[in-house]
C-alpha cells in the first residue's frame, strides 16, 4: 500500500469515527470555522447533482445530460457529476448534505447584481453596502483573541467580508503574509474615505500578523492548481492557535455558456479533490467536527441546454454542505423541471437565507434575523 | 420669467464669473492633478509646463494633443495572417501545446507593448481612455485566446478612445474579439445566446435595472448572425443564423437588426448618463454627483455622443478641481506601477516585470477579471493587494527581494494552469527588475535648487498629505522613499 493510500484510509477511518482522537489539537475556543467556497459565473446544479431518473433532464439536454451510468448515485434518483468522486465517501458517512433548489424570489440574471445579492443577503430589488458576514460579526465580533473574523483567500474581491465592521484580511497563504506585513505601519484616522480604508486595511494586517504563524505541514496531499493550494491554506488557517471564524474560498470559471462538457468536468474535478484533500487535513488536526465547508454561487444554470454546447445563465441551484458536525443526506426538493418559469428556469425552494441562517444560528449562535433583516427558517443540516 | 436681455445679461454675468474662477493658474498642485487623473503619474517638468496655465488651457492643451494611433511600434506579430481557431483543434497535442505557449508569448508581449506605450506616449490621455474603454468593453484573452483580435480591439478602443462613442458602439459589437468573448460569433436564430444582449445593455450603454429580461430576449434575436469568418477572423453576418422577424425592444417594435438595436439603445437618455457616471467615478471621485453628471449628459447628448466635448465638460468642471475631491481616488495598478515609472523616470528596457506586478496587484491588462471589468476603488486594496503594492515600491526604492512580491500575490492563470509557470514568472521578474532601480541621486538633481524643495518633493509625489511625515532632517532621496511608502502614496 502506498504511503498516500494508508493515509487516506486513516483519514477515512477518522472520520468515520473510529480514530478521530489520534492527532486532535484543540479548535480555538469560542466560534466554529466556516469555509465558504464561491464558484465563480454560476454553477451549473443539474450537471453537479444529477436528476438522472427524471426523463426531463436528458431531453433538456441532449448533449450535456451526463449519461446515467457515469453518474455517483447516492439515491435513486439523485447522483454527483463523475469528477466529484471524491465525495462519495463523505456521502456514505452521512457527511454530506446536498441542499437542492437554493434561489430567491425575483432572480436577477446578472453575475454582477446576483452576486451582490448573495454577498449582501439583500432581497432582489435593495442595495446593502455590507456584507453578510460583515454585519454578522459588526452585531456579534469574534472573540477578542482571534486572528481576524475573516480570511478571503485570494486576491479577489472581499464579497460577504466586504464593507466595514468586521475584521477581515485577504492572503494568498500565512507564510507570505507575514513576509511582508512588516511593511504595514499606519497610524492615524482620515476623513478621506479612500484613505480611511487603506489605513484600516493597515490595521487589520498588524493585528493579525502578530497572530498568525506560519506554514504548517500536512500528510494530506493536496492536488496542484489554484484551488488545491487555496484548500491548502484554509487548512492551515483552521491549524492557527488564533481563531479564525470564516475562511472565504473561490473557484473561478463556472460561466458555461459555450462547450460546457470538459470545462465543466475540469472544475469539478478540481473542487472534489480540494474538497477531499481539506477534509484529510481537518482530520489530521482534529478538526473536521469543528468545520463546516459549504459552497454558493450567484445563480445556477438554464436547464436548457443552448446551442453552443453549453448553458446560460439560470436561477436556483444545489449547494454542498459538508463537515464533520453535519448532518448528510438531501435538502430542499428535487429540480421541478416540469415547472420551469417563462424564461426556462427552475422555481426555488430554499431561500438562500435560510441557507445562511443555518449558519449563523446554528452554527455560530448569532441572531440570523438580526443580520438577515427578517426571520428565515435555518435547515437542519448542522 | 426674466425677460430676453435680462436673461442674457445674467447668463453674461454668470459667464464671466465662470471665466473669473478658471482664470488663474492652475499652479504646481492644479498641474499635477490634471496630470495625474488625466495620464499616469507626471514629472516634474511635466508639472512645470503645465502650472502658469489656466484651466481651459491646460484642458484645450490636453485634448489638442489626443491619437487615434499608439507611438510606439505595436509587436510584429499583429500583421501576421490570422491562424484559425479550427486549426489548434487540428494539431497533435504536441504542435497544440507549442502554439498555446506561443499565444501566452504573444499575449504577454502584447501586454509590454502597451505599458511602453503608456509610458512613452505624448498623449498620455489617449491611453488613459483606452484603458477606460477596455474596462468598460472588458474583453480577456483568457477566452479569445488570439492576441491578434486582442490587438485588433486594442486598436479600436484607442481610435475612438476620444473620438464618438456611438461609433465605438457599434465597431465594438462588430469587433471579432468581443463576438468570442461574449459568445455571440455562435448567435444564431435557431437557439439565440443573451450573453451579449444582455451585457451591452446592463454594461455597455444603460445600466442595471433599465430594461427588462423580455428586452434581453428580444434584442439576442437582433443579433443572430453576427459572426465571425474562421479564416480570417473577421466579422461577417451569416444570413442563415439571422432572425428576420419582429423584436420588441424598449418598447420599439419592428424587424430590427443589431445596429438598429444599438441606436434604440443610443436614443435612450440614461445611455449618456451611465457613461458620464463612469466618468466621474474614473477621474473625479467614488460618488458622483447626479446633478453635475446630468448637466455631462446632457453635453454629452448634444455633441451627438462625441467624447472631446463631453471630456472638455468633466475636466474644467468645479467638482474635478474641487479641494474635496483631490486624493479621492485610490490608484489602480496600472496608475500605481506606470505612474511610478514615469513620475521617477525610471525606464526600464524590459517591461514584462511591469506587467506582472500590475497583474499580481489585480490589474492584468487584457484580462479583466469579468465583462465588468475591473471592481476598482476600494476593491484594489485587501491586506494581499496592499501589501504586494508597498514590496513593489520598497523594491523600486531600496532594492530588497524581488522575488516576495511575485511571491505575495501569484499571476493568476486559472484557465491554464501550467507547470512551473509561476517559477518562470519569478525568475523573469528578478533578472528584469535589475533596472527598475529608482536612481536617488540623480532625480534630486533634476529638481531646481531651491528652498522649498522639501515641499515640492511632496507635492509631487502626493495627492494628500501623507500620514507618517518624514522627519525635518531627511534628505531628498531618503524623504522620497518615506513618502512612496506612505499610505497616502495610493491615493491620486
Amino acid at each position: 500500500m502506498e504511503r498516500r493510500d494508508f493515509l487516506k484510509s486513516a483519514a477515512l477511518l477518522a472520520f468515520t469515527g473510529v480514530g478521530g482522537l489520534a492527532r486532535a489539537a484543540a479548535a480555538p475556543q469560542g466560534r466554529k470555522l466556516l469555509v465558504l467556497v464561491e464558484l465563480k459565473g454560476g454553477n451549473d446544479g443539474l450537471n453537479t447533482v444529477v436528476p438522472f431518473a427524471d426523463p426531463r433532464y436528458a431531453q433538456l439536454r441532449p448533449r450535456l445530460a451526463i449519461p446515467r451510468d457515469q453518474v455517483v448515485q447516492l439515491t435513486e434518483a439523485a447522483g454527483l457529476h463523475p469528477s466529484l468522486a471524491p465525495l462519495k465517501p463523505l456521502w456514505d458517512a452521512r457527511q454530506l448534505a446536498i441542499v437542492q433548489g437554493v434561489g430567491y424570489p425575483q432572480p436577477n440574471l446578472s453575475h454582477f447584481r446576483s452576486i451582490e445579492i448573495w454577498d449582501t443577503a439583500s432581497k432582489s430589488d435593495e442595495y446593502l453596502d455590507a456584507g453578510w458576514l460583515s454585519r454578522a460579526f459588526a452585531a456579534s465580533p469574534s472573540p477578542a483573541g482571534f486572528a481576524a473574523d475573516g480570511v478571503v483567500v485570494g486576491p479577489n474581491a472581499m464579497g460577504p467580508l466586504a464593507g466595514h465592521g468586521a475584521r477581515a484580511i485577504a492572503l494568498n497563504n500565512p507564510e507570505q503574509f507575514l513576509r511582508s506585513a512588516r511593511l504595514a505601519r499606519a497610524e492615524g484616522e482620515s476623513r478621506n474615505a479612500a484613505l480611511a480604508h487603506i489605513l484600516s486595511v493597515e490595521r487589520d494586517v498588524m493585528v493579525s500578523a502578530e497572530r498568525l504563524q506560519a506554514r504548517r505541514k500536512f500528510a494530506a496531499e493536496f492536488p496542484r492548481g489554484p484551488f488545491g493550494s487555496a484548500a491548502n491554506t484554509a487548512a492551515q488557517l483552521a491549524a492557527n492557535d488564533a481563531g479564525v471564524a470564516v475562511v472565504r474560498l473561490s473557484l473561478a470559471g463556472f460561466d458555461t455558456h459555450a462547450n460546457q462538457q470538459g470545462t465543466h468536468g475540469a472544475l469539478l474535478k478540481q473542487l472534489g479533490e480540494g474538497f477531499a484533500a481539506l477534509r484529510e487535513a481537518l482530520v489530521e488536526i482534529g478538526r473536521w467536527d469543528s468545520t463546516v465547508i459549504a459552497t454558493y454561487a450567484e445563480f445556477g444554470r438554464r436547464p436548457r441546454e443552448n446551442q453552443s454546447g453549453g448553458t446560460d445563465h439560470g436561477t436556483a441551484s444545489v449547494h454542498l454542505v459538508m463537515g464533520g458536525a453535519v448532518k448528510g443526506g438531501l435538502y430542499g426538493a428535487a429540480p421541478a423541471l416540469d415547472r420551469l418559469d417563462g424564461s426556462g428556469n427552475l422555481p426555488f425552494g430554499v431561500d438562500f437565507r435560510s441557507y445562511y441562517a443555518t449558519f449563523l444560528s446554528r452554527w455560530w449562535g448569532i441572531d440570523s434575523a438580526g443580520v438577515l433583516g427578517a426571520g428565515f427558517r435555518p435547515l437542519e443540516f448542522v | 420669467m426674466l425677460p430676453k436681455p435680462m436673461k442674457i445679461a445674467a447668463a453674461f454675468a454668470f459667464f464671466s464669473f465662470a471665466c473669473a474662477a478658471h482664470a488663474a493658474p492652475i499652479g504646481y498642485e492644479g498641474a499635477r492633478h490634471l496630470l495625474n487623473r488625466t495620464g499616469f503619474g507626471a514629472t516634474d517638468s511635466e508639472v512645470r509646463q503645465f502650472a502658469p496655465l489656466e484651466r481651459n488651457q491646460a484642458v484645450d492643451r490636453l485634448l489638442a494633443a489626443t491619437r487615434r494611433e499608439p507611438s510606439t511600434q505595436p509587436p510584429e506579430f499583429v500583421d501576421a495572417p490570422f491562424e484559425p481557431f479550427y486549426r489548434l483543434r487540428q494539431m497533435s497535442a504536441e504542435d497544440r501545446m507549442a502554439a498555446r505557449r506561443r499565444l501566452v508569448a504573444e499575449g504577454f508581449e502584447l501586454r509590454a507593448w502597451w505599458v511602453r506605450e503608456m509610458l512613452s506616449t505624448p498623449s498620455p490621455l489617449t491611453e488613459r481612455m483606452t484603458l477606460f474603454w477596455h474596462n468598460h468593453f472588458a474583453t480577456s484573452q483568457q477566452k479569445v485566446r488570439a492576441s491578434q483580435l486582442m490587438y485588433r480591439q486594442n486598436a479600436l478602443l484607442r481610435r475612438e478612445a476620444l473620438g464618438n462613442f456611438a461609433t465605438l458602439l457599434h465597431a465594438v459589437a462588430k469587433d471579432p474579439a468581443m463576438l468570442v468573448y461574449l459568445d455571440n460569433a455562435g448567435n444564431r436564430k435557431q437557439a439565440p445566446n443573451e450573453n451579449f444582449a444582455r451585457e451591452v445593455m446592463e454594461l455597455f450603454t444603460l445600466g442595471e435595472g433599465r430594461y427588462g429580461e423580455q428586452d434581453v430576449k428580444e434584442a439576442a434575436r437582433a443579433f443572430t448572425g453576427w459572426s465571425l469568418d474562421r479564416e480570417t477572423g473577421e466579422f461577417t453576418f451569416r444570413r442563415m443564423w439571422h432572425d428576420y422577424d419582429t423584436k420588441t425592444v424598449l418598447g420599439k417594435s419592428g424587424r430590427w437588426d443589431g445596429d438598429e438595436v444599438l441606436d434604440i439603445l443610443l436614443a435612450r437618455p440614461e445611455a449618456a448618463e451611465f457613461i458620464a457616471a463612469k466618468l466621474w467615478r474614473e477621474f473625479v471621485s467614488p460618488k458622483p454627483d447626479p446633478r453635475e453628471v446630468a448637466r455631462w449628459a446632457g453635453v454629452f447628448r448634444d455633441a451627438r455622443y462625441e467624447m472631446k466635448p463631453l471630456m472638455r465638460a468633466v475636466l474644467t468642471s468645479q467638482a474635478f478641481w474641487s479641494a474635496e475631491n483631490r486624493g479621492a481616488l485610490i490608484k489602480s495598478p496600472v496608475d500605481l506601477v506606470v505612474g511610478t515609472l514615469r513620475t521617477f523616470e525610471i525606464r526600464p528596457v524590459d517591461l514584462r516585470p511591469a506587467v506582472l506586478a500590475a497583474a499580481a496587484l489585480g490589474q492584468n491588462p487584457f484580462s479583466p477579471p469579468n465583462v465588468k471589468g475591473w471592481p476598482g476603488g476600494e476593491a484594489w486594496i485587501n491586506s494581499s493587494t496592499l501589501l504586494g503594492r508597498k514590496q513593489w515600491l520598497d523594491r523600486v526604492f531600496r532594492g530588497s527581494d524581488p522575488a516576495a512580491m511575485t511571491a505575495q500575490a501569484p499571476l493568476r492563470d486559472d484557465a491554464n494552469p501550467q507547470k512551473g509557470r509561476g517559477e518562470r514568472y519569478r525568475r523573469m521578474m528578478e533578472r528584469g527588475m535589475a533596472d527598475y532601480t529608482f536612481d536617488g541621486e540623480r532625480f534630486i538633481r533634476s529638481l531646481p535648487v531651491s528652498a522649498d524643495g522639501a515641499a515640492r518633493v511632496d507635492m509631487l509625489v502626493l495627492a494628500a498629505a501623507s500620514v507618517n511625515p518624514a522627519p525635518e532632517d531627511a534628505d531628498a532621496a531618503e524623504r522620497v522613499r518615506l513618502l512612496v511608502a506612505d499610505p497616502a502614496y495610493q491615493l491620486k
